[in-house]
């Protein structure tokens, strides 16, 4: 996986609870053998009812997306991320994701990005009314930043940065672009050990 | 009960890293798999254990007989898994296998799914397996390639939950249910990061079939593991099936089980208490399974975007009385309500009845074993007689990968687990039924209180 370490890019908002992996990429499209080429297809019934928000012209290109949420529930198809990362997303923001989701975004290179609603309304709104801003996702640093908005620069502040806090492991994987399964295969030892303490009744299916 | 699990798995711990685990079993089904045997392929990495790995086509599979897949693509996809199995050295119950089935009825039909075992399948709904007091749980497709190429997977510790149902299910009122009765009440999203335990008198008295459509819906209500600790009705389940212990190691397994309960005073981080006495035949009447109410009731007012977009997409005016809702088409299948107990009970709603004018209706078993099994206790005729297409094996319209879907603008009744905008074919509309409740609407031709059928 390539590694992760600052993304600064246009912020498109999908203003929805609860966007299950049927909605991201319907059934359809999963029966490609291949990794890629899911892009075109990404919220391919929403798309289709025309005038779907992220394909306004400002939001084309985007990097970013925030949304509401649970954001990724249902079911585990890894062909969520990947058609998202296909898109040419690299991070999503959401105050809360499916746990599937999750898991699949950090092991195919998609941040997700837990934030608390508060924040993700406040994102939402600033990719709603300034289309085409850009944000910066800083997984080094485990910040964002926006820029600021016309009430911050009265006040005399500059851009508005906001922590998040993210699993360490899935983080240095990130920042290190890691191969999960060369990471475990160091481990054989432990598994082989592991496996002569297995009981003796448990099944083989061959 | 899963802590102990989960410690009898541990490979390798390491602080601030996720745990390493053992899998016991990978079930693996052609849709969430070709990408990682082709990835292990280019990286020259060869599959840990083909012997603790099973594979199944179900989610393609045409279901009318035949065996060409609905397009090329589909086609193509079966291919590639038999060409992996082959290559591999992986059973594999294909098209026209007599144990084929969907991934999650064939595991505890055939004895493969144990108590006290680790499980992960490609695919959400593993946690179905959790019925037996296995934890389960679905994985995507980098963790099957993490899986095949190490036999373990690294997990973060979720955190427990008690589900408690207490007193008598009222008659008529199903496992299903009680799910979708659990979830409109916590939500589609309550669940996440947790392993639900259930547990109490309503759940110990359920049979295991009733025990996997309520561990099955668990991913429903966003936890990834739902488990019933093991009991005498899990040990007579699979006493004598193929892959259980046999002989001597039968009461060794039977001890061992024994101690997998929850201690007494386990502590759980989060509990919810359902009085069984009080449910109803529940209703989806949304595009999530948490949108569901009781069939005496009506469509709810709209509380949320979310709701609002949902009565939208499903064309109903709140206020509706759930019973008045007209549907075009019943599905009786799936890896929610597609085994012989299933199947039992729609029958005997249907039998001797004729299915409404206006409705198609299908009744696709869970696996080639239950279609055998109906057909031996005459319940396809009943299905035929009554007007039901009778199908083979697979998931069928519960996902619409195969050629069975439904048209935009369709309302369904079915038996499966999803309500998703589009799940059951673009523009179609689902409602979440039990078995009784799919037969009893496919007779009178709108949504209405199987009790009445009975
Ligand atoms: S029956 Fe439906 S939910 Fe079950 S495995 Fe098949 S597609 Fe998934």
């Amino acid at each position: 996986m390539e590694p992760f370490t600052r993304l600064t890019g246009v912020l498109a908002p999908l203003d929805r609870a609860d966007v299950d992996t049927d909605q991201i990429i319907p059934k359809q499209f999963l029966k490609r053998i291949e990794r890629s080429g899911y892009g075109p297809f990404l919220f391919y019934d929403w798309r289709r009812g025309g005038d779907f928000i992220l394909d306004r012209p400002a939001y084309r290109g985007a990097s970013i997306l925030v949304t509401g949420p649970n954001f990724g529930c249902g079911s585990s198809r890894e062909h969520a991320p990947w058609s998202l990362l296909d898109a040419g997303f690299r991070a999503v923001i959401a105050p809360s994701f499916g746990d599937i989701f999750t898991s699949n975004s950090a092991r195919c290179g998609l941040l997700p990005v837990v934030l608390p609603a508060p924040v993700t309304r406040r994102l939402i709104d600033l990719a709603t009314r300034q289309p085409g801003v850009e944000i910066t996702v800083d997984l080094v640093e485990n910040r964002i930043t926006l820029p600021p908005t016309p009430s911050d620069l009265n006040k005399g502040g500059g851009s508005v940065s906001i922590p998040f806090a993210i699993d360490p492991f899935f983080r240095d994987c990130f920042l290190n672009g890691w191969d999960e399964v060369a990471l475990s295969l160091r481990q054989e030892a432990a598994i082989g050990q592991y496996e002569a303490t297995r009981p003796h009744w448990l099944p083989v299916t061959r | 009960m899963a802590a102990k699990i989960w410690e009898s798995h541990v490979v390798a711990a390491h602080a601030g890293e996720p745990d390493l685990l053992y899998v016991d079993l990978h079930l693996v089904h052609e849709v969430t798999s070709p990408q990682a045997f082709e990835s292990l392929r280019l990286s020259n990495r060869r599959i840990r254990r083909p012997d603790l790995t099973l594979a199944t086509m179900d989610h393609d599979v045409p279901t009318r007989g035949g065996r060409r897949a609905a397009d090329d693509l589909a086609e193509r996809q079966m291919a590639a898994l038999e060409e992996n199995c082959r290559r591999e050295g992986i059973a594999l119950f294909g098209m026209g296998s007599a144990r084929q089935g969907i991934v999650h009825v064939i595991g505890p039909e055939l004895g493969l799914t144990q108590p006290g075992m680790l499980i992960v399948c490609g695919d959400s709904h593993t946690s179905t397996h959790g019925a037996l007091g296995a934890l389960a749980f679905g994985i995507g497709t980098s963790e099957v390639e993490h899986v095949l190429a190490t036999q373990c997977l690294r997990q973060a510790r979720p955190k427990d939950m008690a589900v408690t149902v207490e007193g008598a299910l009222p008659l008529g009122v199903t496992a299903k249910d009680i799910a979708l009765g659990l979830i409109a009440r916590m939500g589609v999203a309550g669940g996440q990061g947790h392993v639900i335990e259930y547990r109490g008198s309503t759940i110990r008295g359920l049979s295991m079939e009733g025990r996997l459509t309520v561990c099955n819906m668990t991913i429903e209500g966003g936890a990834r593991a739902g488990m019933v600790a093991p009991d005498g009705t899990t040990a007579a389940y699979l006493r004598g099936r193929p892959y259980a212990p046999a002989m001597a190691q039968w009461e060794e397994a039977v001890d061992h089980w024994r101690a997998l309960a929850t201690d007494g005073d386990a502590r759980y981080d989060r509990e919810v208490v359902i009085d069984a006495r009080a449910l109803e035949p529940f209703v989806s009447w949304g595009t999530n399974p948490g949108q569901s109410v009781p069939i005496s009731s009506q469509v709810p007012q709209p509380k949320t975007e979310t709701d609002e977009r949902a009565l939208r997409y499903m064309a109903l005016d709140p206020g509706t009385a759930i019973e008045a809702i007209a549907i075009d088409r019943v599905f009786i299948g799936s890896c929610t309500n597609a085994r012989m107990e299933d199947l039992r009970i729609a029958a005997k709603v249907v039998r001797g009845r004729t299915v409404h004018p206006r409705v198609r209706a299908m009744v696709v078993p869970g696996s080639a074993s239950v279609k055998r099994q109906a057909e031996s206790e005459g319940l396809d005729a009943v299905f035929r007689e009554a007007g039901f297409e009778w199908r083979d094996a697979g998931c069928s319209m519960c996902l619409g990968m195969n050629a069975d879907i439904l048209g935009p603008g369709e309302r369904c009744a079915s038996t499966s687990n999803r309500n998703f905008e589009g799940r059951q074919g673009s523009g179609g509309r689902t409602h979440l039924v039990s078995p009784p409740m799919a037969a009893a609407a496919a007779i009178a031709g709108h949504l209405v209180d199987a009790r009445e059928f009975v």
